[in-house]
């Protein structure tokens, strides 16, 4: 590189960025090599989360494996119900995080925000149907570890089951976990509707809401996952 | 320590002006610790992970320093066996697996596929300051009683000590952001920041070393996150899951962490397998042997490293077929690693060598590798691993391939960059008797330990019988003679940000974009210009011309400085639809 005889580099940089958008970061060339950027970076992230679940549905396999019946037991203790609405909440809530980015796509920044809202809602249902049957274990005993000694009507039966523990362990953490990823996705989904409503959002840039779609859906297909595993065996 | 790296002035401009770069164009401390260039966190990582080798490596040579005597020589045995865990867990965890990517990876990808930076900076200083709290972690559990489990954690141990245990899983568990957050940005910035021209096929080694080690990162440090988890979960909570008191599977525990702990063997070793590619190449003037055989075995041993995790757990009581099934694939992974050195091998094959102090490295890689390698295999072998289970032949084996792979590596790579990084020559006769010291000293440390292993010495105890005192003194006076290599390193690295040489813009007339077409000290932006890539990566007749080639012409004065070897590209095409992603 003939670096004594390059021109004076800054001004003529500084002049190209003047022509940038307002979001694009320096390092970028276009808004498209920031947003394939952002996207990849996203399902990488999404990935490690995966990863991060299968630990546990391993564990949940090998103990399902060698307690098969501990296991259908201790699943008929959980509220279906609860577990099936819940499914619905949650899907229900995909479906306007989805519409959300539809809207922004469009400049709809009103309808965006109101779906932001309504998938805040959702997720807001999802949790406290959450408490409620969590609370409804507590009460009988049903905690994870050692804290663990279940009576009353319903649940009398698992504590001679040495495996019972196990199930609520995982039931417990494994919800635990996909909670804290809820709450997660509610303070980011609050604050992009805090975000759109001063119009931080367009059709030329609306990065946060996709990747936070993506984010959200996983949340959901985690769910689709644990419903079936510890509700309906 | 910041400031002793800033104080280096840098001028190789012209007399008439003084030129910025990454390193002065801005100088207070708060611009250091919020700076989002990748140089500059490159650099602030070099330093954290210096002082982590440090102290790591002092531990070693008190350990080593009781083991100069049979009985207790230095410290008891409760000491020695914190000492012991506290080496392994700072070498591994918050040393090897971070060392080449954050700090040279760092530096040098983004210049070298001609980006202006990682795909994501802040996620990039994130990963700093989330390692940090890691580090504090750590200091935490040492001073909240230690941890005495050694690295591995293995219940029902890990369940059955003291509270220092709950503060190392958190440190592992926080650093594993660390390493997650430099991988994705790796991932992210090879696939979409290249520079046009800058295709699959013409990215330098180091890249896809640094690609295959990102995959890596990416897949198997959750693991161990939601491993640790449980971990503290069962702790706090007692939840029963690893720990057979409560009920749970201490063999599930050693599948969760050598699902992790084996990939993260290839996360220390790819890396490293990238330096020596440009070491080998640049110093041997030839284009590289079997280039794409070189950048696709990186992706196979990062595929097949996932696959391989049970032979660490051959006598753990897992079924035989699973061992032998284990036992076969790790055999496979010699084929990727051995094409790896045949190739090597094939580069220096009349190729024009000029030994420099990275190349001393990068030949005493192949040596240790070598022999790294194939202890593995045999460790890999299941009647064998039987007898050599436990013993100083898997100590010995393992700082083979970490220590005298990777670390050698890396010391390499920190010459080899030193110039780009600092701006500053390190002085080469001290380069040279340091790498003959480490060379020496380490052989002297660890090739003992092989036969102290396959005589029946066990690993991880504080005394031993008389019959094992001379190799045991042996390698003790190695690890001296390797300490003092590395402390001779330090010292005159220090010294050269000083008092060093000022370094030309490509002084061993290397072909990368970092050496071609950057200023001595990389500006601000890496380029003045985005790079246009005509050609692949180690094209030495062109390199030869322009800045002289090797036998220390490049060092010289009168190189006459002839066009830019990669020209510019025009400024509004986007890289990624002209690199043909």
């Amino acid at each position: 590189m003939a670096t004594e005889t390059a021109p004076a580099p800054t001004e003529r940089e500084e002049a190209e960025h003047d022509h940038h958008p307002e979001h694009l970061q320096h390092h970028f060339v276009s808004s498209k090599q920031q947003f394939d950027s952002a996207k990849l970076g996203m399902w990488v992230f999404l990935i490690t989360e995966v990863l991060l679940f299968s630990g546990m549905f391993v564990a949940y396999a090998v103990f399902r494996q060698w307690n098969p019946d501990v296991f259908a037991a201790a699943s008929g203790t959980l509220d279906q119900a609860m577990g099936a609405a819940n499914t619905v909440v949650l899907l229900t809530s995909s479906l306007t995080v989805a519409l959300a980015i539809h809207a922004i796509k469009q400049d709809r920044v009103q309808r965006c925000i109101y779906y932001l809202l309504g998938t805040l809602g959702l997720a807001g249902g999802f949790m406290v149907v959450k408490y409620f049957e969590y609370m409804a274990k507590f009460e009988h005993g049903v905690f994870p570890g050692a804290a663990f000694d279940p009576h009353g009507a319903h649940y009398e039966h698992l504590a001679e089951m040495t495996a019972a523990p196990q199930f609520f362990s995982i039931y417990f953490v494994m919800t635990g976990i996909h909670g804290v990823h809820v709450i997660i996705g509610m303070i980011v989904i609050g604050v992009l509707a805090l975000m759109a409503w001063r119009g931080s959002f367009s059709s030329e840039w609306y990065t946060p809401v996709e990747l936070t779609g993506l984010y959200w859906h996983l949340v959901d297909i985690v769910w689709i996952f644990l419903f079936p595993l510890l509700y309906l065996i | 320590m910041s400031t002793t790296t800033q104080d280096a002035p840098v001028e190789q401009a012209g007399p008439d002006e003084e030129e910025t770069n990454y390193l002065n164009h801005e100088t207070s401390i708060w611009s250091w610790l919020t700076t989002k260039d990748h140089k500059r966190i490159g650099v602030l990582y070099c330093i954290s992970l210096a002082v982590v080798f440090l102290v790591a490596g002092v531990l070693a040579l008190l350990m080593r320093a009781e083991l100069s005597g049979s009985g207790q020589t230095l410290m008891g045995n409760d000491t020695y066996n914190q000492v012991f865990t506290m080496h392994g867990i700072l070498m591994v965890f918050l040393f090897l697996v971070p060392s080449i990517p954050a700090i040279l990876g760092n530096f040098v990808l983004p210049l070298q596929i001609g980006a202006k930076d990682v795909a994501f900076p802040r996620l990039n200083l994130a990963s700093w300051y989330v390692y940090l709290a890691g580090a504090a972690f750590t200091i935490t559990a040492l001073l909240t009683g230690g941890v005495d489990t050694g690295w591995t954690f293995y219940t029902p141990y890990s369940a059955s000590t003291g509270g220092g245990v709950l503060w190392m899983t958190s440190a592992i568990f926080v650093a594993g952001f660390a390493n997650i957050f430099t991988g994705l940005n790796f991932i992210v910035t090879i696939h979409k920041m290249r520079a046009p021209g800058m295709t699959w096929n013409r990215l330098p080694l180091f890249v896809w070393g640094m690609y295959a080690t990102s995959i890596v990162q990416v897949l198997a440090t959750p693991v161990i996150g939601i491993t640790m988890v449980l971990l503290i979960l069962e702790q706090t909570l007692q939840i029963g899951i690893f720990d057979p008191a409560l009920g749970g599977d201490p063999v599930l525990f050693q599948h969760f962490f050598w699902f992790y702990s084996h990939p993260a063997v290839y996360i220390m070793i790819l890396p490293a397998f990238g330096i020596l590619s440009e070491l080998i190449a640049t110093f041997s003037r030839s284009r590289i042997f079997g280039y794409r055989a070189i950048a696709l075995s990186s992706v196979a041993i990062a595929m097949l490293g996932f696959l391989v995790w049970g032979h660490h757990m051959f006598v753990s009581g897992q079924s035989a077929i699973s061992s032998i099934v284990f036992s076969l694939i790790t055999y496979l992974i010699g084929i990727p690693s051995g094409i790896k050195v045949f190739n090597w091998v094939a580069t220096l094959y009349k190729g024009s060598i000029w030994l420099q102090t990275p190349m001393l490295y990068a030949l005493g890689f192949l040596f240790m590798f070598t022999i790294g390698g194939f202890t593995g295999i045999m460790v890999g072998v299941l009647s064998v691993d039987v007898h050599l289970h436990d013993t100083y032949y898997v100590v010995g084996h393992f700082h083979y391939v970490m220590m005298g792979g990777s670390v050698v590596a890396l010391l390499g790579g920190m010459h080899y960059w030193w110039p780009k990084i600092t701006g500053r020559m390190y002085n080469e006769t001290l380069g040279k008797i340091a790498a003959g010291l480490v060379f020496v000293g380490f052989n002297l440390t660890f090739f003992p330990q092989l036969v102290l292993g396959a005589r029946g010495m066990p690993r991880r105890y504080a005394n031993y019988a008389e019959r094992f005192a001379g190799l045991h003194q042996l390698s003790t006076v190695g690890s001296q003679i390797l300490g003092l290599g590395l402390f001779l390193i330090l010292g005159y690295a220090l010294w050269s940000l000083a008092y060093g040489e000022k370094a030309p813009a490509n002084p061993w007339g290397a072909t990368t974009l970092e050496w071609t077409n950057t200023t001595a000290v990389p500006i601000h932006h890496n380029f003045e210009r985005i790079p246009l890539v005509t050609r692949g990566p180690y094209d030495f007749h062109l390199a030869d011309e322009v800045f002289g080639g090797g036998d220390g012409e490049a060092l010289s004065d009168d190189v006459p400085q002839i066009p830019d070897p990669a020209p510019s590209a025009p400024s509004e095409t986007d890289p990624t639809e002209s690199a043909g992603v």
